[in-house]
């Protein structure tokens, strides 16, 4: 069942790129492609010297050629994907402005994210308990203060209930 | 010959700084106030001689001694006299010294105003401050000296401190110039804010280790320094606010945030830093979290330290370029020792640190407030490993990856939102106590107008999802804000039969922190406005017209007009300027734009100026894309519409005024007790 639903996929997406080959051309003869198609691109690209200048705003030479690479190769038909995928070929994962492997790129901020998380509610837990025997003096010394707060509220209160 | 004096003063300076840490350490353990007297003198002595040595190199770059490597980089004989002053922090080795000045000048001025008061921490605090600082000079000492010279020699010319046999002094006819990119105002203040607030921060953590030495792990340290974090995180925020204006007026790519490495390593500190300021409240009122405190402050000094290396030296683009870079290894091994000192001073502590009290409820002003930390630590998380990410993957597969803004965007934009969100309803629940009854009823009104709002925009201007939850959120934090400001003043007028300036002005003095944080707290939302209308709604077109032709964008019409270029030799700027002409969809007109490209002789760099037509609504950004030939004939421009984006400026300066006014100095406490001969109730401008 699954290997048929694998197959008929596979047929699936054959056909539609063979579509999609014959098309291209067609659509890209139409005008050679604007800056803004180019950038498109070049806005998720990345060239191996220029180190954190995107390529559609980087002013280099070598830039500006990769650029028209893009455009030439937009009048050709490519799509993005095959776009990137060219320079990915030929300089590596690097010209990408996301690491092709999105799980490890994710994965391991989530997970310190989630067990940071863990952290804070088995606290919350844990400390909602009494941890120490509180001497006198500290007890005094900290239940003075929110009395102070919550004076400062209570006069608020009191005041904006007067005005009712 | 002036260049070795300098040389000669910083290594001076180098051993009395060294000299001031170990008679600090052994006046102190071995009970010798006389020694530990010297070392505080010998601290102070440090300013002064770094003061000498700073005036050395500013004298040798304001006249063009190009005989010496530092000022043969970063200047030329064409800048302007301020701009050979600044090009002090224009360079590594500058730079450096740059950070050991300031540190000096704080560590001077806690010494001489406190020292009488707290004769128990002092002295730690100058040996911490001390070691850091003496870590910097040395850096300059050892590695990356600004007086080295250039010599001509067998093989060529290479620069030294010290002559080497059978070389001549070899002295350029003029210098290399300062990168035009730091030619801007922008640029002339923004590394010294910066660095103001890395320094400052080190105060916070050089009292915090002092009480971890000395076992005096109350909150004196926490109260001493609590103003210090603040004004910190004023300088590091204006830091970050002017880097990014400046990229933004500069960098010729329409926006003012890259999530360059270099950003985020300043941005990282800002983080914990602002985590800390939070925190340190719950301890200041609850007594709970002293470990949490303690270590957020080790996290922001490590992290501040880190920032310093990472904006100067770019080592991060390659393991390669880290493994060669001399100071590299050295910065990560100061970072790793200082961490593991201050770690394991906190275990030994440990027991002395436990709360004081419990927590009473998860919704009390503690727990949200630990919510925040939570929040702030995963976008540091977030950062951290973005940074670190390409190094790994270099590390162990061999294939180097870039992170770009996507991923930053797509993995902080949930915990940014969770603040906003957070940053709305905790200002309204109370410390120890506070349950759903009583946070729903402060906070019913304001949500139901935020939710009113957000059915407005969704049939009026956007039916984003994303732009929604945004706007929803800022719109529900600015009237919880102001409602309870609202609150406040209103209670004040009836009180104190006061009008509502009056009331608003004196409620703000008297509870400065307070206020000053709701001001923050507003700008925050103001400038979240900004960030999500660039985010989310910037258009951008390009295209190459000749005079007379236009090119259209969201309701814009640029018209090109004419472009002229000319040389000001004596500045050695080679000016392109072109006219456009903007009109608006109903064809009238709406104003020039001279977007510019400067380009620099002497570095041989051009700089893109762009044209700016700003409103609350939009701004309108023209570029002249300077890769391209520009003539009459035909010239590309780039044109941004970037949307709601001067309210993340407006933000930013009611941040600062927020900052300010929860930062000023109240009157000391201690000392109006003396002279009142009572004591003053905690509250005044302390909530």
């Amino acid at each position: 069942m699954m290997n048929r639903l694998v197959r008929n996929t596979k047929y699936a997406t054959l056909l539609l790129l063979i579509t999609i080959g014959f098309a291209m051309p067609i659509i890209a003869q139409g005008a050679t492609p604007t800056d803004d198609e180019v950038n498109r691109i070049a806005k998720q690209l990345y060239c191996p010297v220029c180190e954190n200048t995107p390529l559609d705003v980087c002013p280099t030479d070598a830039c500006r050629q990769w650029r028209e690479e893009i455009r030439t190769m937009l009048a050709d038909g490519k799509s993005e994907d095959e776009i990137k995928k060219h320079f990915v070929d030929y300089y590596g994962a690097r010209v990408l402005n996301e690491p092709p492997n999105r799980v490890t790129t994710y994965l391991v901020p989530a997970v310190v994210i989630l067990l940071g998380a863990l952290l804070l509610f088995r606290g919350f837990q844990l400390w909602t308990k009494p941890t120490v025997p509180e001497t006198a003096s500290g007890t005094a010394k900290r239940e003075a203060k929110p009395v102070q707060q919550d004076e400062y509220v209570a006069r608020l209160e009191e005041e904006l209930k007067k005005r009712k | 010959m002036i260049a070795d004096l300098g040389f000669g003063v910083l290594v001076v300076t180098f051993l009395v700084t060294l000299y001031s840490v170990f008679a600090a350490i052994y006046g102190e353990l071995k009970k010798i106030p006389a020694l530990v007297e010297s070392a505080r003198r010998a601290m102070l002595l440090t300013w002064p001689l770094l003061t000498l040595t700073a005036g050395i190199l500013i004298y040798l770059l304001v006249n063009n001694h190009f005989e010496v490597q530092f000022v043969y980089e970063v200047t030329s004989r064409s800048m302007p006299t301020y701009l050979k002053v600044t090009a002090w922090w224009g360079g590594q080795a500058g730079s450096l010294l740059f950070w050991s000045w300031l540190m000096s000048a704080f560590t001077s001025l806690v010494t001489l105003r406190k020292w009488d008061r707290d004769r128990e921490l002092l002295p730690w605090v100058t040996v911490v401050s001390g070691v850091t600082m003496a870590f910097f000079i040395g850096m300059n000492v050892f590695f990356e000296n600004p007086f080295a010279q250039l010599y001509q020699t067998f093989s060529g010319i290479e620069s030294h401190t010290f002559q080497p046999a059978n070389s001549i002094l070899f002295t350029p006819q003029e210098g290399r110039g300062l990168n035009p990119l730091l030619r801007h105002p922008g640029m002339v203040i923004h590394p010294p804010m910066l660095y103001l607030g890395f320094v400052s921060f080190v105060i916070p953590y050089a009292f915090a280790m002092a009480a971890l030495i000395t076992g005096r792990t109350d909150d004196r340290w926490i109260r001493i320094t609590r103003r210090w974090a603040l004004w910190a995180w004023l300088f590091l925020t204006c830091g970050l606010i002017l880097g990014g204006r400046w990229a933004y007026d500069v960098l010729g790519w329409g926006g003012y945030w890259g999530w360059d490495p270099v950003e985020i390593a300043a941005f990282m500190p800002w983080l914990t830093g602002t985590a800390f300021l939070h925190s340190v409240m719950i301890q200041e009122k609850r007594g709970l979290f002293k470990h949490w405190n303690i270590l957020l402050i080790v996290l922001t000094y490590d992290l501040v330290i880190f920032g310093t290396f990472l904006t100067r030296s770019g080592v991060l683009s390659s393991v390669h370029s880290f493994a060669q870079s001399a100071i590299g290894p050295l910065f990560f091994g100061f970072i790793g020792l200082t961490l593991i000192t201050s770690v394991a001073l906190i275990i030994y502590r440990w027991a002395n640190l436990k709360s004081e009290t419990e927590m009473k409820s998860l919704l009390s002003r503690e727990a949200l407030f630990l919510l925040n930390n939570l929040l702030f630590i995963s976008i540091l998380v977030v950062c951290f490993w973005g940074v670190i990410r390409p190094l790994i993957s270099e590390l162990f597969t061999g294939q180097k990856v870039t992170m770009g803004p996507p991923y930053y965007e797509k993995a902080s934009g949930p915990l940014f939102a969770a603040l906003l969100f957070l940053m709305g309803i905790a200002p309204l629940s109370a410390w120890g106590h506070s349950t759903m009854k009583t946070l729903g009823r402060a906070l019913w009104k304001p949500t139901l107008l935020a939710v009113a709002i957000t059915v407005w925009i969704f049939f009026t201007y956007t039916r984003d999802p994303y732009a929604l939850i945004g706007f929803s959120l800022v719109a529900f934090t600015i009237l919880v804000t102001l409602y309870e400001y609202g609150r406040g003043v209103y209670a004040r007028m009836r009180s104190q039969d006061e009008n509502m300036l009056e009331a608003f002005w004196t409620l703000t003095a008297r509870n400065r922190r307070r206020y000053g944080g709701y001001i923050v707290h507003l700008s925050i939302a103001l400038m979240a406005i900004g960030i999500l209308g660039i985010e989310l709604f910037q258009v951008e077109t390009q295209g190459t017209i000749a005079v007379g032709d236009s090119l259209q964008i969201s309701g814009y019409t640029i018209k090109y007009r004419e472009v002229a270029s000319w040389d000001n030799l004596p500045a050695g700027v080679n000016y392109t300027r072109a006219v456009v002409d903007v009109y608006d969809r109903e064809g009238n007109f709406l104003g020039n734009l001279h977007p510019r490209k400067d380009y620099y002789f002497d570095s041989q760099q051009p700089m893109t100026i762009p044209g700016q037509l700003a409103s609350m609504k939009d701004e309108l950004y023209v570029l002249l894309i300077n890769w391209e030939p520009i003539s009459q004939a035909g010239t590309t421009f780039k044109i941004f519409v970037n949307p709601l984006v001067n309210w993340l400026w407006l933000g930013s300066l009611l941040f600062l005024v927020g900052i300010i006014v929860a930062a000023w100095p109240d009157k000391d406490p201690e000392l109006v007790t003396v002279q009142e001969g009572k004591r003053i109730p905690q509250t005044s401008a302390a909530d």
